[in-house]
This record gives C-alpha cells, structure tokens and sequence, in this order.
C-alpha cells in the first residue's frame, strides 16, 4: 500500500471517529427515565367537539385569546370558528373573520350577501390543535423546542425556539403561527396551565352549548370519553397520517 | 509519510471539540430525551412545569357565586344559565384583589353573537331568539331593555 | 395595535377567498435566496472538482477560481437563514441540540463538514503559495504587507516542507477531498430540497424528487455564475491589456476560454436537461393522478402563476438558454446572456417552489398573494424584503475580493502556473 492511501485511511478512520463523537454526545436516551414516562400515561388528552352544537357565537375565540395572552387584536389565534354556507347551486362558502373572534352576525360572506332561501345547510366548525399521535410539526423542528408530553399535549419551549417557521409550515391544519411579540411558534395547548390542576379549557369553560368537551382518553368513566369510543365520530385530514385527537360529532364532507 | 496532511485535521477536530465544550456551558442540563422516542419527545424537561405555572386568568361562575350569590341564582334560573358570568365580564383573575370592577362589555355586538338572525337550515342558532340588527332599536344598547343575568326579566 | 405587535408575514401576504386565520405566507424571499445560494455553493464546487478529480484540463484556470468562489459564497449560504429566523441569536442551536428528524437540523452539521472540506482543500491547493509569500514578503515594510505577512504564517498552520514529495502529496490530498466535497456538496443542496420535499402538508412540495431537482438546478446555476464570474473578469482584463497596446496577450487571453466556455457549457446542458426532465415528470404526474389538491394546484400554476412557471422559469430560464448555447457560432456576449437567463431561471424555480407553496391556503379553497416589501420600514421589511435579498446576493462578490486578496485565484495571463 502506498504512503498516500494508507495516510488516505488514517484520515478517513480520524474524521470518521470524530464524526462518531458528537452524533454520540448529543443524544441519551435514559431507559430509566422512558419507563418513567410511559407509566405517567394515565392520562391522554383529547377533545370532542358538535358541529351540530355550535351556533358561531365565537366566545370561545375570545376567551382562548384572553387566557392565553395572544394580542387581541392580532390576526392570529390558538383557535378559531369556521362557517360553511353551502347554497342551492352546489358552491360551498366559507370564512373566519378573525378566526370568529367576533361571532359571525351577517350573512354576508367572502363579500357575497347570501339570501337564506338560496342555503341547502350552513354549519359552524371550531377548530384547535389536533395534539397528534405523530405531530408532523414535532418531527421538523430542528432543535427540539417543540414536543409531545407523556399526557399526549404538544408544547413549545418559548426559550429555545428559534423562530424558523418548519413546524408552521409542517402543520397540515394551520394550527400554528408565530406569537406576535414573542417571535416564537405558538399554538393551542388545551390550556395545558388548566387541565393539569382539573380546569377546563378556557374555550371548553366558555362555550354554552357544549360544543367542546375535554377527554382522557384513559379514563374509562370519562364521559366524553364514552361518546368518542361508542358513537359515530370523525377526525380531520387523517390521510396525513398524524392521528389527530380532535373528535367532530357531525363533520360534513365539506369541511376543509 | 508526510505529516503535514494531518493539520487541517488536527484544526477540524479542534472547531468540533469547540462546539463540544460549548454544549456543555449553553445546552440545559435537563435537555434529551423524556420519553419513548427521540422524534416526539426531545426537549428541556423543565419546560413543561413552566407551561403548568402559566398564570390562570378564568375563573368560573362557581367562583364568581362564592360573592355574588344572588345573582348567579337568578342566571341559573334563566335561559342564560350556561353562558360564563366571564364571556360577558371578562376574565376574573385575581378579582378583586387587583382589579376591584370587571370591565363589562355592554357593547350590542356581544349580545349579537348569539342572537342576530342569520336563518341557518339545521342549525343550533335557528333555536335561538334573533332580531335583524338594523331592524331593532339601533344605537340603544340591548341591556338598556333585557336583563342579560335573566333574559326573561326587564333591565335591571 | 402597538407597533411591536406585527403578525409576521402579515405585510406581504394578502389572501383571497378561504385561508385559515394562522396562514401567512412565513417563508418569503430569504427563504427563496437560502436554497439559491447553497445551489451556487454546491455548483461552484462540483465545476472545480471536475478539473481536480477527473482532470478535465481545459477547465483548470477556471476551477481554481471556482473553487475560492465557492468559499466565498458558503457563509453567504448562511445569511439569509439569519434574516429569516425570528430568533436570530439562537442560531447555533441546530448545533448544539440538532433534532436529527428535522432536516434543518442537518443544517448545522453538513454546512461545517463542508466548509472544512472547501478550506481543507484550498489549502492544500494553496499552501506552496503561502510558504512562497513568507519568503517574498519578508522584511517586507507597511502595516498591509506586515498583516498579509502574519496571516500567511498562520495560514501554513505550520507545514512549510515544499519539496517535490510535500507538493505531491498536497496535490493527491486535494484531489481526494474534492472527491469527498463532491457527494458532500451534493448532500448539502439535496437536503435543502429534502426540506421541502418530505412537508406532507404542502401538496406542491410532497414530493420525492423534490431532493433531486434541487441538486441537478443547484449545480446548474453554481456553473453558470462560475463561468459568468470567470467570463467578466477575463473580458475586462482582456479589456486593460488592449488599453495598454498587448494585442498579443489579448489573444491568447480569448483564446483559452472558448476552450474551458465550451467545456462547461457541455456539462451545463447536461445538469440542465436533468433539471427540467425532472420537473416536467412532477408536473406531468400530477396531473395525471389529480390528487385532492390537484385542482387548486392547477389554478394556481396555470392561472396566477402561470407567467412565472411556463414563461419565466420553463422558456427564459430554461428554453432560450438552452438554444443560444447550442447554436453555431457561439460569441461571448451570446454566452454571457445565455448565463444570465440560466441563472434567472434557478431563481425562478426557487422562487416557484416556495412562494408558490404558499399561494394556495391549506384549505385548498383560497390564495395568498405574495407582495414583497421593496422599500423597508421596518427591521422586518428591510430583512424579509428586497434589500435584504440584494444585501444576501450583493456579499459574496464582497467576500470574494477580500478573500482573493490572500488567496489569489485570477490569473493575469493563462499558462502560467
């Protein structure tokens, strides 16, 4: 063997070696700790949420926001309110005005005065974090600043995102967005604050007609629990892939 | 064998040993893996106690009924029993230790919510009462007629 | 609403129809230079190693430039992505906690590894000159002469041997890591397409070829501005030595590069046929499947965009480039503009994959229309807008002339060594 190729190999093993190093350093997983974590899951969270409940009011919109501290006035929001207004002629409309933070009041919609007797049906869909089985939005984030709890919720570490927007573009149902004065992701967490002391979620709390219900899916007497087990509910966008754990009672075909 | 070929090395490995040394003083020592697997839950473990100490701001009408007694009776009595004292109040937080009055919305917009006519077929908002805003009694705010504690009774 | 208090990407982004209330368009231009700039790094280095590995002689003058070039531009690569991010001072953390799932995290790790392969390289490609200069310059008087002293002392990083066997092994160790630098560099613009090719939420990104026509445009605009780069700096020396009266050098001079110009032109071509084959094919195959997003994607690359795809990228971009290097009787200034449309087209495609990713809303019932800031009145609209990208295009000629000055890469007249 030449001077050349064997100096060739020594550097190849060298960088090979010192590559090895840092991949190595930077990822433990303490079995110890998995067990840990696997045994705290007695609880996983989900949600329910009737279509045929909800009537637009969008108090929900505005309690999430206040909760939570998202500007008010900000163009985004952990939760929103669509309605779907589908006419006699087959054209399906919809909109979100601010996410529904204001209720829906006119029958106005994308600009289009719709006269009632020309609706086949109209509908209102709240729509929040799916907190998925496979978060798409964790798999990219690229310094693991978001993550998914033992209880199933999907955090972010407001300290150490770093504000590239992968996980927003990432997300198939446009949950996430980027905190107005933070400059971090942002996104619903079920009010993870509330739930972890025995509170509803803010929205939940805030809806009269019961539209948004809370489960542990691990609870076997969880009443909401019960209904997404035994009755006849739906999830969106499933051909994702993500598992979401939103559950919709009377989720029309036109929802997008 | 000429050495020299190895200094670039030597400068390489020293940059990766920087990185190494500065991971140790700026990565949390809390930060790796909590759970069964490295795509879902690689994160700073203290991050999720943060998230549980984030300040509550809405109460609820048992808390509010702790004082106000009477007039959470009257709401539950009404139509109006499953609508937050809070939607209309505003979050209570500390109430009253620093904020001694909620600021309550009067505004028609919030009654109008729930109860402008939109005329859905096979809609939850069609069981509710509804007025056509520019119709009924505009520029007067609706608490100045209804009683919003028990839509049922005159203004208070 | 309190001036802090702005929605990013609310100032660009107007939206049509049904958009969810979170969707801006959050990737904007910068997003558009950082694969534009990381393909010019990739391209530039797979131009020099087809000199340094399979010893393409005619393209030695070039490569050489090529290859300094290429380090000028690798932390050009890096600037847009610190424009971009919200957090600009947590920038090293995809080296410091790298989520090796996400493929920005290869970021970090892949953009070092190759930016010690190009330095490594240059150096052994250069080090004979550094030892050379510690002779030439000293004793040598001036504060620039002493400074370009002292780095060069640096830059030997000790290894002063400059004998045949020294020199030899020099050569082989950069022939090696070009070798090495090529599959790297190929990684480090294939994982940029990777990013956008494994979002199973964008119906115009899901794509597996996605990692592939990044790379095959990728080294399709690094040739192209190579040679341009190279072509202007020739013309204009050629230019200064008629001045003086050297008609002779002049020649020679034109001479040389038609040879090493007709060369790269060849290996462009064949980079650039596989660009399109492979776009053509997404595009074709879309179609035909007519997925669930099928239909607003066809709104939205046949209507709104139909200018920037078929006329812009596929014709200027592509078509007419493609004929005028074709055609007998290829001049200089033909050349130069067959370059330039080649390089608008990458930047056209760039653009198309991600703007146009975000033209439709993830309803798939609405728009985003992109509006790019041009005047900034803000931090945010100077970073995110025009100035920004003419700041992020504008560095690497900078970069090159400051590194150029200690690492010379021009030759004034071809044949010398």
């Amino acid at each position: 063997m030449s001077c050349s190729r064997r100096q060739f190999l020594k550097d190849a093993v060298g960088s090979g070696l010192v590559a090895a190093l840092p991949a190595s350093a930077f990822v433990f997983i303490s079995s110890d700790e998995a067990k840990a974590a696997l045994a705290e899951t007695k609880v996983r969270w989900a949600f329910l949420v009737d279509t045929t409940k909800c009537t637009g009011c969008g108090f929900c919109v505005a309690a999430c926001k206040n909760e939570n501290e998202i500007p008010y006035d900000a163009p985004v929001t952990r939760t929103w309110v669509e309605r779907y207004v589908v006419t006699k002629d087959g054209v399906t409309h919809a909109d979100s005005p601010m996410g529904g933070r204001d209720g829906f009041t006119e029958n106005v919609i994308q600009g289009q005065e719709i006269e009632p007797e020309d609706i086949d049906k109209a509908f209102f869909v709240p729509k929040l974090c799916n907190q998925c089985d496979n978060p798409a939005c964790v798999q990219v984030c690229p310094v693991g600043a978001t993550y998914q709890t033992p209880d199933g919720v999907v955090l972010i570490d407001r300290e150490w995102c770093i504000g590239c927007g992968y996980c927003i573009m990432a997300c198939p149902y446009g949950v996430r967005f980027f905190h107005p004065e933070k400059k971090v992701a942002d996104k619903c967490n079920f009010c993870y604050h509330r739930i972890s002391k025995g509170l509803q979620p803010a929205c939940v709390q805030s809806c009269a007609f019961g539209a948004r219900r809370i489960a542990n899916l691990r609870d076997p007497d969880d009443p909401v629990t019960k209904i997404i087990t035994t009755e006849r509910v739906a999830v969106l966008k499933d051909e994702y892939g993500t598992k979401p754990n939103v559950f919709y009672i009377g989720l029309d075909e036109n929802v997008r | 064998m000429k050495r020299h070929v190895l200094h670039p090395l030597w400068v390489a490995i020293g940059l990766v040993g920087l990185i190494l040394l500065a991971r140790v003083f700026m990565v949390p020592d809390d930060f790796g893996v909590h759970g069964p697997s490295f795509t879902y839950n690689y994160y700073r473990l203290s991050n999720v106690q943060e998230w549980k100490n984030f300040p509550v701001k809405y109460r609820g009408k048992e808390s509010c009924a702790e004082c106000h007694a009477n007039k959470v009776r009257t709401n539950r009595r009404s139509p109006h029993k499953r609508i937050e004292c809070e939607n209309c109040h505003g979050p209570a937080g500390n109430h009253p230790d620093d904020l001694e009055f909620l600021p309550t919305n009067e505004d028609r917009s919030l009654c109008l919510r729930c109860h402008a006519s939109l005329e859905y077929p096979n809609n939850a908002r069609s069981d509710l009462p509804a007025i056509v805003d520019r119709h009924h009694k505009r520029r007067r705010a609706c608490v100045d007629c209804h009683n919003p504690h028990d839509p049922r009774e005159d203004a208070e | 609403m309190n001036q802090e208090v702005i929605v990013h990407g609310i100032e660009w982004t107007v939206k049509e129809l049904f958009v969810y209330p979170n969707e801006y368009i959050y990737w904007s231009i910068q997003i558009v230079m950082y694969p534009y700039m990381t393909g010019l790094v990739a391209g530039a280095f797979v131009l020099s190693s087809l000199y340094h590995v399979f010893g393409q002689e005619q393209l030695k003058d070039i490569a050489r430039f090529s290859l300094v070039f290429s380090l000028a531009l690798l932390p050009v690569a890096a600037l847009p992505l610190l424009l971009h991010l919200q957090q600009p001072t947590r920038a090293m953390e995809p080296l410091l906690t790298p989520h090796f799932t996400s493929a920005i995290s290869a970021f970090g790790i892949v953009f070092t590894t190759y930016a010690l392969i190009v330095l490594s390289e240059i150096w052994f490609v250069y080090r004979e000159f550094f030892v050379n200069q510690l002779s030439v310059l000293e004793g040598a008087r001036g504060f620039w002469n002493r400074l370009r002293l002292g780095v060069y002392k640096v830059l030997t990083l000790g290894a002063r041997d400059v004998s045949e066997e020294a020199l030899a092994v020099d050569h082989k160790a950069a022939k090696i890591l070009a070798g090495i630098g090529i599959p790297v560099a190929c990684f480090l613009h294939g994982y940029a397409g990777f990013i956008f090719g494994s979002v199973k939420a964008n119906a115009l990104w899901m794509s597996p070829l996605m990692p592939v026509i990044f790379i095959m445009s990728a080294v399709v605009s690094g040739i192209a501005l190579c040679m341009l780069t190279y072509i202007v700096i020739m013309e204009w020396q050629a230019f200064r030595l008629r001045r003086t009266g050297s008609t002779v050098e002049a020649g020679r001079v034109k001479g040389a590069e038609s040879e090493i110009i007709s060369q790269a032109a060849r290996y462009l071509l064949g980079f650039l046929v596989a660009a399109i084959s492979l776009e053509l094919l997404d595009l074709i195959f879309r179609g035909y499947t007519a997925m669930k997003s099928w239909d607003i994607l066809r709104s939205v690359m046949y209507g709104k965009d139909f200018v920037n795809i078929f006329v812009l990228q596929y014709t200027l971009g592509n078509l007419v480039p493609f004929i005028l290097l074709l055609l007998p009787g290829r001049t200089v200034r033909r050349t130069v503009l067959a370059l330039l449309l080649v390089l608008f087209g990458v930047f056209m495609m760039r653009w198309n994959v991600v703007i146009g990713g975000q033209a439709f809303s993830l309803s798939f019932s609405g728009y985003m229309h992109y509006h790019m800031p041009v005047f900034p009145h803000s931090l945010e609209t100077f970073k995110e807008g025009l100035f920004g990208a003419l700041t992020v295009a504008a560095t690497p000629f900078v970069l090159f002339w400051l590194i150029n000055k200690f690492v010379p890469s021009l030759r004034r007249v071809p044949g010398e060594t």
